[in-house]
């Protein structure tokens, strides 16, 4: 089993996301994160999804994807092939703001983005494992909440989807 | 309502007409009355087939897109009426049967509530369709058609469903039809690579023992004469699938019988002794292959396919072939050498040879009393026309009329093949008759699989379809039964039926019909339906409990296969 990065380039079409999880719901493949964002051409989107599985099964998952009518790409990477980032949202009470708590933050070039009456919110950019680590560099000063998103991806191959449309 | 602008429900009806679609099959209800009160002022340009139950409507509508390779229409009412199609849906997606269903939807503002009859039959239908949209403006009426259309019928084939909500057909638009030729994101025809036609060429020539797979993608294709053209000139033996059967004549000198669970038993036998495999069309099902892990180890396969995600599904190739077959294989029949491979082919007739003798010779003239499903085939041989159609439902006599029945041409065989559907047959026959009144349809159907669409007789009453009916009545869901004796040391739990007076049913529907339990009769009452005109109903009680062998048990090998 390996991490795989599937990047679907797709027109925007209502139904889209669900024909493409249904490819994985069938197979009993666990989606380990998923993020959608409109690509570098107007009108496309593009698909991040992030999955453990093994070398056979990826390239017929992407097959699969490809296949569905209104996709118009699917590449599948693994994670040496990619750039890649996701973002980390840290909740944690105001009234551990204090000096040890902004060095942990200078320390993993992390940023408070908000200060409330009750709460700061702190950012972190990175790799899964860095704000993994921040995550539980925090649990002392009190995590209220916490939140991930999916990655992220640019591919290293410089193949571009306008030759594909 | 202004001049140039029509109602949707009309515009629905004007694009399934400017597709040349000659039958409608489908069943009214409230979310499509629309559409249904349009169609009564269009009823000389188009036909529509009250089916008795959707379900219905869709087999029929894969039955007449099977034989005439045209795109199916059938239509339902929103609700229990479009959830009625899913079996049909999910049957024609795996048999790659194009198809567009238009079904009736809610009120766009009733959307979410759940109204009255409402289903989310574009989440529900979603992987049962090759593309399904809702289309809830009347602008958008028009160009969703179009694409369904394309969708369905490109490419590899496959159902279209294109859910309208009653809003749409109910306000007025301009009716403009632009037929869809291109989509962007969607690439129905690989481009053929050379390298891949001289790649699987060098194999092929240098092969000794090469052996052809085919299947309905050489149907769908087209590439019926392609084939031929290939194995005249490669003097290769060649197989079919269940679905491919027919796409050659079984007289072609290289033809050498089907493969699967219950095939031939040199074929079967010999993929695990070829050097060479080359896949036509086919996609390697599971009832084909049996244990992949013993799966023509030995050979190297040569894949030509239309579909890029059947490349590697299941079997590893070596070289595989992208593209339309017709195309791969004229260009490859150009790069393969002449040769004759009388030695290997004799190989498949020793085979063949004791299969006659353990399993066909007591199936086809039996000595003892109970009549045989194959008996019944060879009389139906030797009475009906070379272009006969043979229409089956599922189980034993699915497979004993597919082994049996004498293919002469494409597009003769219509079967519930990847879904194996039982109450098929029945609205698939009618359907494969109303492409052409003129061509014998014979309808092979079981004692179980009749009575789930048992209904369709009252459509074949009322369209006047001439479908022969055959019923194989063995008291029994007789392949579970099979099993059940084989596998299940004989505990035949619920499989038995205690069934109607099946004649009365077909008088009821004014259908012709008779019934024979003995030898005696039997040849003439086979001819007899088969001159007769208008639809007839013959129930011939067979053996309860017949086995259909060869057989490959599920889970083991081909080599396994057995003749007892
Ligand atoms: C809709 C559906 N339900 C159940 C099955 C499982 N099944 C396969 S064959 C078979 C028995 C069919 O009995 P019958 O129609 O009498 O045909 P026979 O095998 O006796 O020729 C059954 C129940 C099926 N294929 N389709
Ligand atoms: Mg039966």
């Amino acid at each position: 089993m390996n991490r795989y990065t599937i990047s679907v380039f797709t027109e925007n079409f209502i139904g889209i996301l669900s024909r493409i999880t249904l490819i994985f719901t069938r197979r009993g493949i666990n989606i380990d994160a998923f993020t959608a964002s409109e690509s570098r051409e107007e009108g496309i989107y593009r698909i991040t999804i992030e999955v453990t599985t093994t070398q056979e099964q990826i390239v017929q998952l992407a097959k699969q994807i490809e296949k569905i009518i209104d996709v118009i790409k699917a590449f599948y990477y693994t994670d040496e092939q990619m750039v890649f980032q996701e973002i980390a949202l840290y909740k944690i009470p105001i009234e551990n703001l204090d000096p040890g708590l902004e060095r942990v933050i200078r320390q993993h070039n992390a940023r408070i983005i908000s200060a409330e009456k009750d709460f700061v919110v702190i950012e972190l950019t990175g790799h899964k494992e860095d704000t993994q680590e921040l995550l539980e560099v925090l649990k002392e000063f009190g995590v209220l909440e916490f939140v991930r998103s999916g990655r992220v991806a640019v591919a290293k191959p410089m193949e571009t989807i306008d030759k594909y449309l | 309502m202004e001049d140039s602008k029509i109602r949707g429900a009309d515009i629905v009806i004007k694009s399934l007409i400017a597709e040349n679609a000659r039958y409608i099959f489908g069943y009214p209800g409230g979310a499509i009355m629309p559409v249904y009160d349009a169609l009564y002022d269009y009823v000389n340009q188009i036909q529509h087939i009250l089916t008795r139950h959707e379900q219905g409507a869709i087999h029929a509508a894969q039955g007449y897109a099977r034989v005439s390779g045209h795109v199916g229409v059938c239509m339902a009412t929103s609700g229990p009426g479009a959830t009625n199609l899913i079996t049909g849906l999910a049957d024609a997606m795996i048999d790659s049967t194009p198809l567009v269903c238009i079904t009736g939807q809610v009120p766009s503002h009733l959307l979410g509530t759940d109204a009255f009859q409402e289903t989310d039959v574009v989440g529900i239908s979603m992987p049962a369709t090759k593309w399904n949209i809702q289309v809830q403006k009347v602008e958008d009426i028009a160009p969703a058609i179009a694409r369904g259309f394309h969708i369905a019928r490109s490419g590899r084939p496959g159902p279209v469903l294109i859910d309208i909500t009653k809003n749409a057909q109910v306000s007025a638009g301009e009716f403009n039809y632009v037929p869809c030729l291109n989509i962007r994101s969607y690439k129905p025809y690989p481009k053929v690579d050379d390298r891949a036609i001289q790649a699987a060429a060098a194999l092929i020539n240098k092969a000794e023992r090469p052996f052809v797979l085919y299947g309905q993608g050489v149907i769908l294709g087209k590439a019926e004469k392609e084939l031929r053209a290939f194995l005249d000139k490669s003097g290769i033996p060649a197989a079919c699938t269940l679905l491919g059967t027919g796409a050659i004549s079984e007289n072609h000198p290289n033809y050498v019988g089907k493969l699967g669970m219950h095939g031939n038993y040199a074929p079967n036998m010999l993929t695990n002794k070829c050097d060479v495999l080359i896949a036509i069309g086919m996609r390697f099902d599971d009832r084909v292959t049996g244990d992949l892990s013993r799966y023509a180890k030995q050979a190297k396969v040569v894949h030509l396919e239309l579909d890029p995600a059947e490349i590697d599904k299941n079997v590893k190739c070596e070289v595989p072939v992208l593209g339309n077959c017709q195309e791969t294989l004229e260009k490859l029949t150009l790069a393969v050498d002449q040769k004759s491979h009388e030695d290997w082919i004799e190989k498949f007739r020793e085979l063949e040879a004791e299969e006659k003798r353990v399993v066909v010779g007591n199936d086809l003239l039996p000595t003892k009393e109970g009549l045989t499903m194959g008996e019944v085939i060879r009389h139906i041989n030797e009475f009906k026309a070379d272009d006969a159609i043979l229409v089956t439902d599922v189980g034993q006599h699915q497979m004993v009329a597919w082994r049996y029945f004498q293919y002469k041409q494409s597009r003769t065989q219509v079967t519930s093949g990847g879904l194996g559907t039982m109450g098929f047959a029945l609205p698939a026959a009618l359907g494969s008759q109303l492409h052409d009144y003129n061509r014998q349809v014979i309808c092979v159907v079981g004692d179980g699989g009749i009575q789930m669409t048992v209904q369709e007789l009252g459509t074949i009453m009322q369209t006047k379809a001439p479908v022969k009916v055959v019923l194989l009545n063995n008291n029994f869901l007789g392949m579970v039964r099979q099993w059940q004796q084989l596998f299940f040391d004989k505990r035949y739990s619920f499989t038995e039926l205690e069934n109607p007076d099946f004649l009365k049913i077909a008088e009821a529907y004014n259908i012709k019909a008779q019934k024979i339990e003995k030898r005696d009769g039997l040849r003439e009452a086979v001819a007899e339906m088969l001159i007769h005109d208008g639809p007839y109903f013959l129930e011939v009680a067979v053996e309860k409990e017949d086995n259909v062998f060869p057989m490959i048990a599920s889970g083991t090998s081909v080599e396994d296969i057995r003749l007892s």
